[in-house]
């Protein structure tokens, strides 16, 4: 049968997937991202100097040939100590959101597409959660179960659960209203099969961006409780730690506290710019919904 | 005559709302033969949606069905959400009006029409991907095995619809639903899907319900017409004869208020002739007048249309109407 759209043809002359161009800024991201993962990962077989052996005689020297980013005020190397903090933000700026993105996000997908009790119940519980002081959340648990890289990423995952939970009911709302889920219903889909195949595409998106601005705020949660003291236990280092130890030093060596600091900046700053480009990248309704 | 696929009996549905219950389908019959036609027309808000998805069971939660959905012997709504799942797909298909909104926008078109194959039919992948293909190419869509690499959003309004269609029409089901399939489309197009959805009906002897607010979209596809009226019934008949001799005043006003090329052209011969339309609107269905419900926009209605509710009954042969003043 004669088939008039004009478009039809155009279409397929072009790629199916236009090429988006990516800044230079997102491949410096990339790049930072990249290096600091593969030093954190392969630490112990990086040619460093231990992160906790002291070196007394060059306490707070300058960066230099013997230590490459200068030693701290117990002659602890602070590149190798960087590299190995670095360890630590990252295991938990990824894995405790790993656990609110799992959690939060099933939660607020089965409650905003079944509505009723349950929602209530959910939305509920997560305000409570909400409510909780966080700061006390910490303690208390530091407190009873011990200062661990387990302990922090279980507790800064379980308080990030509240925000997920809300992104994706929200998303899932809006979306259960939509025309193609009672077109799958109306071809005999089960619940889970919307849920999982209809739902869950459209859901994944807005989560993926808000996981990684997660990943960049957790980050600094695990810096400020470490600079408090509730990290991970001293001599293992943590930027947030050496921010607080070097903050002591200020005036005569002010690398110590600055080079932390501005490893999580760019780290942080980096994981922002990833989040936004590739949401921008995978969209693939550009300029219409 | 052959038993009906479909027979509707009695089929009322209440919504509940801040201003009181209303009554969107009041008490509605119909009866569709397996590969019939039958078109179903009204204005907005007139309880043709309304009566699809009763028909689907696929009302709002909270919206209550009374009567009986009669389906190859069965009555659906007292089936088993899990039973009536299966029959969808395999027996009941439906076309929805907006093909932007009724695809999954993050799915490609091969995914989604892979998946309902494999769900239904139980083919394995490389099986349900050839029917897919074949599907799109029997849909009228050329390059159709890149098309299933694509989004929706890359494709024409046209080509989105027949994709819906190729869809609703993956597991060859007895009785179609098309509401208001052509409304979302240009006029071009429109008439291209309907020449489709009859050629396709034909191939997969299909029953079809066609909804529309458009008269010309039913006079080329539909045999049987029933024309609806604030959620009731307000005439029947074979497609010819309501053309011909329509006897509700709301049809009469529903058939002079389509476009005529002489009209347009300025060959107006004399004052009736201008395209003309129905004053007023559909009144509220939480408020609807005692008697007739059109009786404020007719220009026919007195007292007893005002005051008794016309009885729906047979006129002539094979023509039934709700009207005091249409007598043969």
């Amino acid at each position: 049968m004669a088939v008039l759209e004009i478009d039809g043809d155009a279409a397929l002359v072009s790629p199916v997937r236009q090429q988006r161009r990516v800044g230079a800024l997102f491949v410096c991201a990339v790049a930072w991202i990249a290096l600091i993962g593969l030093a954190a990962i392969f630490a112990d077989l990086l040619p460093i100097a231990s992160p906790t052996d002291m070196d007394l005689l060059a306490k707070r020297s300058a960066p230099g040939a013997a230590h490459l980013l200068g030693a701290d005020h117990l002659g602890r190397d602070e590149l190798s100590r960087l590299i190995y903090g670095g360890r630590v933000s990252l295991t938990v700026g990824l894995l405790a959101p790993v656990i609110g993105v799992l959690i939060g996000g099933s939660l607020g997908m089965v409650a905003g597409y079944f509505r009723g009790r349950f929602e209530t119940l959910a939305v509920g519980g997560v305000d409570v959660l909400l409510a909780f002081p966080p700061l006390v959340f910490v303690l208390a648990v530091t407190a009873y179960l011990g200062q661990s890289v387990l302990n922090i990423t279980l507790v800064i995952g379980v308080l990030g659960i509240p925000a997920f939970t809300r992104v994706s009911r929200a998303v899932t709302l809006t979306l259960s209203e939509r025309e193609f889920v009672t077109a799958a219903r109306a071809l005999g889909a089960t619940h889970a099969r919307i849920l999982i195949r209809e739902l869950l595409p459209n859901v994944a998106l807005p989560l993926l961006a808000f996981f990684l601005l997660a990943v960049a705020v957790t980050i600094v949660v695990e810096g400020a409780l470490s600079f408090l003291g509730l990290g991970v236990p001293p001599p293992a280092p943590s930027w947030g730690s050496m921010i607080a130890e070097g903050r002591e030093n200020l005036d005569i060596a002010p690398w110590l506290a600055f080079l932390p600091a501005g490893f999580m900046f760019l780290t942080v700053l980096s994981f922002n710019i990833v989040g936004d480009t590739l949401r921008a990248l995978t969209d693939p309704r550009p300029g219409t919904l | 005559m052959t038993a009906p696929l479909l027979s509707v009996e009695g089929v009322s549905v209440d919504l509940p709302t801040p201003r009181g219950a209303l009554r969107a389908v009041d008490n509605v019959d119909l009866s569709l033969a397996p590969g019939g036609t039958l078109g179903v027309v009204g204005e907005s808000g007139c309880g043709k949606t309304m009566l699809s998805r009763a028909i689907l069971q696929l009302l709002p939660k909270r919206a209550k069905l009374s009567g009986r959905v009669m389906f190859g012997g069965r009555d659906l709504a007292a089936l088993s959400p899990e039973s009536l799942r299966k029959l969808r797909g395999p027996e009941l298909a439906v076309v929805f009006q907006d093909p932007m909104t009724s695809l999954n926008p993050v799915l490609t078109i091969g995914t989604q029409l892979v998946e309902t194959l494999q769900a239904h039919l139980g083919m394995d992948g490389g099986a349900a991907t050839r029917r897919g293909i074949e599907l799109l190419a029997a849909v009228g869509i050329p390059a159709p095995d890149q098309r299933m690499r694509q989004y929706p959003h890359q494709l024409s309004g046209g080509m989105r619809q027949r994709v819906a269609i190729a869809i609703a029409l993956s597991c060859e089901p007895k009785l179609l639903i098309a509401d208001e399939p052509t409304t979302a489309l240009d006029v071009t197009i429109q008439a291209q899907i309907l020449e489709l959805i009859v050629e396709l009906q034909r191939e997969f002897s299909a029953a079809v319900i066609l909804i529309t607010h458009d008269l010309g979209v039913v006079a080329e596809t539909a045999r049987r017409v029933i024309v609806m009226y604030a959620g009731r019934k307000v005439e029947e008949a074979d497609v010819g004869e309501l053309f011909a001799r329509p006897l509700h005043p709301y049809t009469v006003g529903l058939l002079a208020s389509i476009p005529r090329l002489d009209l347009l052209r300025g060959e107006v011969r004399n004052a009736t002739d201008r395209l003309q339309e129905i004053p007023g609107m559909v009144p509220p269905l939480f408020a609807l007048p005692d008697g007739c419900a059109f009786a404020p926009r007719c220009n026919r209605a007195d007292d007893l249309c005002r005051r008794e509710r016309p009885v729906y009954e047979q006129k002539r042969e094979a023509h039934w109407a709700a009207c005091w003043h249409s007598d043969g």
